[in-house]
Formats: C-alpha cells, structure tokens, sequence
C-alpha cells in the first residue's frame, strides 16, 4: 500500500509498504477513505516528539471502510464505513472505565502519562498512523463508530478529533452564561473551541492569532472577536484593558508547544531545546485570566519540562484543566449539533491533495502557505 | 441579561449551558455509555513478533501496542538504553531524542544501501514552496548559494599555491 514514510525533520514522503495485518483477535483493518494533518502532527514533524522513529507513517484523523476483521470483533463487519477517533482505547482499564479514554491504560507499554494514538510516535504506543491506504485499528468493538447515514463523510473525518479537542477545550473551561472566553491560536482547533464556547453560554469570544487569514477565518466561522498578537505589546494588559481590568473568565491554549510570540521561549524551547518548546501560550492564559478563572489546555506540549508560571497561578486561584479530548465521549452530542445546524464542521477544511502529494501538504501547512487552515489527503482510487 | 435575544445571529448559543447536560459531566463518569459494553473481562494478549520496548512505570505489557518500527542500530540500542531510566527521569527522554537525530542518518544510509537516493528537496515539499512561496524559495536558493560560495572561495584562498 501508499503510505506516508517519515524519514527526518521537515521531510516526509509517500511510499510502498507492506499492508497493515490483524494481530489481535479485537482488530480491524480499515480502508482509507480521508485522512488529515493536524496541528499536532507538525510537531512530529518537526522533531519535537521524542521516540519519533524513521519509517513511522503519521495521522490520527482518519475515517474509512472496514475490509477485515479479527475473531472476537462483534459489533463491525467488512463494509461499514466509520469514523476512528486518534485515541487507541480499550473500553475496560480503570481510566476507559471513567469515562477517560484518552488516557486509556491498554494500549502504550510505551509510556504511562500517555495513551495509545495512531500514529503519534512510539512515546503514544509506536501505531502506525491514517495518512495511508489501509490502517490496523486495535480495539475495533470500541474505538471505531459507524457513520450514520445522514452524516457527512467530512464532517465525520472531523469528528474524530478537531471538533470534540475543541469542544472539549471549550468544556473544561466550564463556561458560565455571559462568560468572556479566550482562546489561543486559530487553527482548526481553536476555531471550534471558539465556536463551542458559545454553544456552551459564551457571552464573549476572543480569538488570539497572527495570521491575518486565520483570523479573517474564524471571525467568519465563529462570529468571534479577534486580537493579532503582533500588534499587541503585552497580553495580559491587552485583555485585562478589553475587560474592566479583571481579566478573562476563561482562557484557552490551542496552541501548544510551538508557539510564536516570544522571542526568548522560541530560542530557549524550540531552537536550543532547553525546555520542551515554547510555553508562550501558557504564560499568555496564566497571565490574562482573571483570578479565580480557568485556564483549560489542549494545546500540545512535550514530556520534558516547560518553564510555566506556577506561583501566578497559585496566587490568582485558578482552576488547570487539560486534556486530551476523550472523543468517543463527545460524539453523540456532538452528531446532535452538526444535525442540528449548529455547525458544520467540514467547512474548515481548505486543501483535498492526494495522499501522493503528501511531502508538498506537508510543508504548504506547515509553513502556513496559500490559506492553508486544515489539509486533507485522500489515498489513491478512493472516489467518494 | 436578555441573553438568547442578544445571542440570535449565533446559531446554537447557550445549547449546551446546563453543566449537567455536557458530555464531559462529571469530569470522571462512570460506569461508561459504551453501547454495546465491551465483551471481555480482561483484552486478551498481543502475540509479539518484534521488540517493543516498556516503561519502567509498568509491571507488564500491554494487551495491545504497536509494532511497527522496531529499534534497530544505534539508535535502537540508546532507545533501549533510554527505557532504563523511567518517565520520570530527564535523562529517558533526552535519550530518546538524541537516538531520534541518530535514526535520521540511519535512514538515509538504509536508503542508499537498499538503492533509492532519497529526493530531499522534493521530500520537504520544494515543489509547494515553489508554488506558493517562490520568493522565500528563491532567498532560501540565494541563501544557499552564498553559503557555498564563501565556503569555496575560503578554501581557494586558504589551499597553498604551488
Ligand atoms: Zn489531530
Ligand atoms: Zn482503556
């Protein structure tokens, strides 16, 4: 089959490898259908993911027909369409048993702060990812859920993690009525945890980015506020200015360990790798959320350490909540919205590239050329 | 506050308002809403073909792992030697990272050895940034060409005359 190859920083390419197999009585190989690139993958590509090895293939955003399965799989059969949500999870350890399945205890002997997620890296349990012709899909009583009829195929391809990251972000913020939110970085995760925040009784959204077209995008998208941080001296007195001097009720990072802003948090985490990337964000939703408030991240960071200003966060009372996104937990309300009209979730995707082309989406996205917001891939002879 | 007035243009506002109601309520739910429940006590186990490494934060393996990739060189051996030390040492995960620098050359030498010169230019998405950045293509090229040049002209001046 086609698959993405990693084969260093910056440089990937589609090539042969063998077809993925059953090795588990629970899997289920899945025929690509679409899959995308994340955010977060770009920080597998660019070399901050420890335990990133040669020859990985990436995606964990991924939706297709099942063309096998195991002995023990009762609830799928060759045929189905479904949508995969990125987790790797089991259904039964003590954390699937709560509800936590995005820190499933099953699936990554590699790691224990982490749980299984296609191709993530062997730090997230070493599976090889969607950006590929066939995917194996361990757990396929559990992990994978059928595509109603009335659903669009890229609306699913949304589900699986974009949307319920951003939904989830915006949830453990545990926004109140009338409350002002903000959010950080206008990537397709942040877009619908801005979008979220007022399915959730918003009375304010703000977007922080420096892209004008992301922010052209999600002021569209969400019918948000928006700050380029570029024209901004200071944050935290930006948005204490923006709000009678108190500060945020709720700050979001959907940014993560890359981000830009702060010359000093670039060199010391992305370039001398000092800490585990820049904490820019961090420092950013600490600071400008008023006391008492939430900080929820979703943003990824690293396993290594990152200069964080605890003792403001101690001193302001805040609540911490992160994550990453349980999906499954998130699909049924979330299917109800998009039925509902509430939001059409396939409208963030702005690139379809065959999965050949997947060296040159790589680096358009990466290195935020021609509007890109959210490229998707699609495997050679798939027709829908 | 004449909120849902206010809210309007806003399709869905305020939905999802009651706490009680969001899908995340309470932060740890159980027993969980998997329909149908999962079929088994316990997953049964993996078989495993190749070496999968474990943390040392767990008393087993796992049912289920990937088991694409395995170590394999030098960098295989300091992956192994990393997953001595435990998540909570510094030490595992720079390890990993420096193996991972590692695993780069030893996949270019794998490359060559098995007869395929790697198109690096075209594997960083030269093409797209030709397309849609032709004047950060062209400094990048410039750039490039600069360093080279000096280089050359350094060693020219620096090689003895006969
Ligand atoms: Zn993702
Ligand atoms: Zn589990």
């Amino acid at each position: 089959m086609l698959a993405l190859n990693y084969r260093g920083p910056y440089r990937v390419r589609a090539s042969q490898k063998p077809d993925p197999v059953i090795e588990h009585p629970n899997d289920a190989i899945v025929q690509v259908l679409r899959s995308c690139i994340c955010g977060s993958d770009l920080h597998l590509y660019h070399g901050l993911v420890p335990d990133t090895r040669v020859g990985t293939t990436f995606g964990h955003e991924f939706v297709g027909t099942v063309v096998d399965i195991g002995d023990s799989v009762q609830n799928l059969q060759r045929g189905d369409r479904v949508l995969v949500p990125f987790n790797v999870f089991c259904g039964s350890c003590y954390f699937c048993q709560r509800e936590l399945y995005g820190n499933c205890h099953n699936t990554n002997p590699q790691a224990t702060a982490v749980g299984g997620i296609y191709g993530y890296s062997h730090t997230a349990g070493g599976f090889d990812g969607g950006q590929a012709q066939f995917v194996r899909v361990p757990f396929a009583d559990v992990g994978p859920t059928k595509i109603p009829d009335d659903l669009l195929l890229e609306d699913a391809l949304m589900l699986t993690d974009a949307f319920p990251t951003g939904y989830q972000a915006a949830e453990m913020g545990g926004i109140r009525e009338g409350d002002t939110v903000v959010v950080f970085g206008a990537g397709p995760v942040g877009i619908f945890a801005a979008k979220s925040a007022w399915l959730l009784g918003a009375g304010r959204v703000i977007v922080v980015d420096h892209l004008e077209y992301r922010l052209d995008f999600v002021r569209n998208f969400a019918q948000c506020e928006t700050i380029d941080f570029k024209s901004v001296d200071d944050m935290a007195i930006h948005i204490k200015k923006m709000t009678d001097w108190l500060g945020a009720d709720v700050c979001i990072d959907c940014v993560g360990c890359e981000a830009a802003g702060s010359a000093l948090q670039r060199l010391t985490g992305v370039k001398l790798k000092m800490q585990a990337g820049s904490a820019t964000v961090l420092h950013w939703a600490i600071n400008s959320v008023r006391k008492g408030g939430t900080v929820s991240i979703v943003g990824v960071y690293g396993p290594t350490f990152n200069a964080v200003p605890i003792g403001n966060a101690v001193n302001k009372g805040l609540t911490l909540r992160m994550n990453q996104a349980s999906v499954k937990r998130h699909l049924p309300r979330l299917m109800e919205h998009i039925r509902a009209g509430h939001i059409e979730p396939h409208k963030v995707i702005t690139h379809r590239m065959p999965l050949e082309e997947v060296s040159d989406a790589y680096h358009l996205f990466s290195s935020k050329l021609d509007g890109c917001i959210k490229p998707v891939l699609i495997p050679p002879g798939v027709t829908v | 506050m004449d909120t849902p007035t206010k809210f309007a243009h806003i399709k869905g506002w305020g939905s999802d308002l009651d706490h009680a109601n969001r899908p995340a309520y309470p932060k740890e739910r159980t027993p969980p809403r998997l329909d149908p429940p999962v079929h088994w006590k316990e997953p049964e186990m993996q078989p495993r073909h190749v070496e999968v490494l474990r943390s040392t934060e767990r008393p087993a393996m796992t049912p289920v792992f990937g088991s694409g990739q395995p170590p394999r060189g030098l960098s295989g051996g300091m992956r192994r030697f990393a997953f001595g030390y435990s998540e909570n040492d510094l030490r595992h995960w720079l390890l990993l990272l420096l193996a991972d620098r590692i695993d780069v050359g030893e996949g270019l030498v794998e490359d060559l050895a098995s007869g395929h010169v790697p198109r690096i230019y075209s594997e960083m998405g030269g093409r797209a940034e030709l397309q849609h950045n032709p004047v950060g293509a062209a400094k990048k090229a410039l750039a490039v060409v600069a360093v080279l040049g000096t280089a050359y002209l350094l060693a020219r001046r620096r090689s003895p005359r006969r």
